[in-house]
């Protein structure tokens, strides 16, 4: 009895817990297709508002530059974690912990507070605001996922099929190459889609470090929603979340997140 | 194929010695067992010898030369690890044949290899498969192909069979010896099953905390193996402990077993003699049988002497007539009693 009623329990909460993440997003494409400016009921629908988001230089201008520099910084950020964390299991080496211990801070702190931090440092050594400082800055935001997702699918690699190609004759490239890489490549992937994530979804180092006229998407629906929201805005979110949500169900499809089974 | 030889090789973790002055020869194309309990020491031996491990001291040699300076992908072994460590993302082939593509085989000669040492170890028609997808025992023999398929020098088997249900691993076993004897390659293994070093090792050394304390073929080493820990070890034993008397050993009970004596000596369970009536001869003791234990084709009878458990075994129903609870005399020829150091 008890158990059926915990179980029932378990449903109404996760339904709930559904209807929370997701009617809004629901609510915000269903208004996208609606004539009326002002979301006024009835629901008629149409398709004007991506026909003027098709003719909006600006939003696509700025989505176009977002995707560009999460793309890049995904790049980066996949590389040069995915290369640490290998370090890192590889190697023990003086202040190895300490190293470790600092990788975490950068996902805790406040992004406002890192943000400013590096306005300031960029400021300091006179990197100017500008499209170079937003990939930096991105790329320092995202390392610590793709190293954080990346050494925990190293921590389940049995360290004899390293072991087991050097005895074949392997040099560490090799090793790396055709056993260790294979092994986290759910890992990296994993860690790439975070990386791209954090980019693009980033708005307080972007809004801080890009040069107005030349802003990223965030940075660009902030600034249009002071301005009067318009169901343009609507319209490109709504995009934006079916093709993250593509991406999401493509990698789920040839990646078990969480390891093997 | 060559032989191998480790000189005093030390290696310390810690306070602790895994490897304590240890000087060994591994003959050409023998198969040598390193036998003993966990910590003892012998993987590190073993991982030593393959190149994981790096001496605090000593040296290790293949072939006549030293190869503390050769990295493990240069010094032309083989290797079967105790998880098998076949590579998940490759087909059984293209596990076998990894040692070839490192070593710039062609593919028409790397897939006739493979295919020849597949045939070799019963797996032929299974090249395609995933190891995934095959049974305890083939990821097994999959793995000794991958590590034998490049003609190494030495093969190095650490707890191979270990891993295998204990029927399977008596197949295995004969299944290892005809392949190492087909191939004729140096092989050293690891392993803490003294049963699996008896049935498959040319010679064998016994180790114990980082000392290596007896080497020989297993016949020496079981029928002397010279101190109460082998002979532990190696087998089971019914240690005899006493004081030496011009006369022989005098044990705790009053009995004197005549003869040149020890003052630790040890007596083979399957050695012992059972009987309800006093034995003919003075090498015996008067003790109470507490459990008759059948097992299909050999029994066992755990005897309680002077509050130490001793263990006779014999053919299935040899100790039939006596009954749990029964004073028993055991007996047995002098020959069989082994003189120990403790």
């Amino acid at each position: 009895m008890t158990n059926r009623l915990l179980a029932r329990l378990g449903h109404l909460y996760l339904g709930l817990i559904l209807v929370f993440l997701y009617a809004p997003i629901l609510v915000m494409a269903a208004m996208s297709f609606n004539r009326s400016e002002f979301y006024q009921l009835p629901f008629d629908f149409t398709t004007d508002w991506y026909a003027k988001l098709w003719h909006n230089g600006e939003i696509l201008a700025a989505a176009g530059r977002s995707v560009w520099i999460a793309g890049t910084v995904t790049a980066i950020a996949t590389v040069l974690g995915t290369a640490a964390s290998i370090a890192l299991y590889r190697h023990s080496f003086p202040g190895k912990a300490l190293l470790r211990a600092l990788l975490f801070p950068p996902i805790a702190i406040p992004w406002l507070i890192t943000g400013t931090a590096m306005l300031v440092f960029f400021f300091g050594i006179g990197l100017d605001r500008g499209t170079p400082a937003v990939i930096i800055g991105h790329v320092a935001l995202a390392l610590p996922y793709v190293i954080v997702v990346v050494s925990s699918r190293l921590a389940t690699l049995d360290p004899a099929l390293e072991e087991a190609a050097r005895s074949l004759g392997a040099r560490p490239w090799t090793v790396t190459r055709a056993v260790t890489i294979p092994w986290i490549l759910p890992g990296i992937i994993a860690g790439a889609l975070f990386a791209f994530a954090v980019s693009f979804d980033q708005f307080v180092v972007s809004y801080f470090l890009s040069e107005p006229g030349d802003s990223t998407l965030p940075v660009l629906i902030y600034t249009s929603i002071r301005k009067g929201f318009t169901p343009e805005i609507n319209a490109v979110s709504t995009l934006i979340i079916a093709v993250s949500m593509a991406l999401m169900l493509l990698a789920a499809r040839r990646v078990r997140f969480g390891g093997e089974d | 194929m060559a032989e191998v030889r480790v000189e005093r090789l030390v290696k310390s973790y810690g306070a602790a010695r895994a490897l304590d002055e240890v000087t060994l020869d591994f003959p050409d194309g023998g198969f040598f067992g390193l036998l003993g309990p966990s910590g003892s020491g012998k993987t590190t031996l073993l991982r030593a010898i393959a190149g994981f491990v790096a001496p605090d001291a000593g040296h290790v040699f293949i072939a006549g030369r030293p190869v503390e300076d050769v990295p493990v992908e240069a010094r032309e072994i083989g290797m079967v690890f105790q998880s098998y460590a076949l590579f998940p993302n490759m087909t059984v082939a293209e596990n076998v044949g990894f040692g070839l593509a490192v070593r710039k085989i062609s593919g028409a000669e790397r897939a006739r290899r493979v295919a020849e040492v597949l045939e070799l170890v019963q797996l032929g028609p299974y090249g395609a498969r995933k190891p995934q997808q095959l049974s305890g025992g083939q990821r097994q023999r999959v793995a000794m192909a991958r590590a034998i398929v490049t003609r190494p020098r030495v093969l190095l088997l650490d707890e191979p069979l270990s891993a295998l249900d204990k029927a399977l691993r008596v197949d295995m076993q004969i299944e290892l010896k005809r392949i190492q004897r087909e191939v004729g390659i140096t092989t050293i293994f690891v392993t803490h099953d003294q049963e699996e070093a008896l049935s498959l090792s040319d010679r064998i050394g016994i180790l114990r905390d980082g000392r290596l304390i007896r080497t020989g073929t297993p016949r020496e080493v079981y029928s002397a193996p010279g101190d109460a820990f082998t002979a532990r070890f190696l087998g089971e034993a019914n240690i005899l402990r006493g004081s030496v008397e011009p006369a022989g050993l005098r044990l705790a009970d009053g009995t004197l077993l005549p003869g040149r004596a020890t003052a630790c000596m040890a007596v083979r369970p399957e050695h012992l003699r059972l009987t309800a009536a006093e034995p003919a001869t003075s090498h015996r003791l008067r003790l109470r049988l507490v459990q008759r234990i059948f097992g299909g084709a050999s029994g066992t009878a755990v005897l309680d002497w002077q509050g130490q458990r001793l263990k006779a075994t014999g053919p299935d129903d040899t100790f039939a007539d006596l009954a749990e609870g029964q004073e028993v005399w055991a007996s047995w020829t002098p020959d069989r009693a082994l003189p120990l150091t403790d």
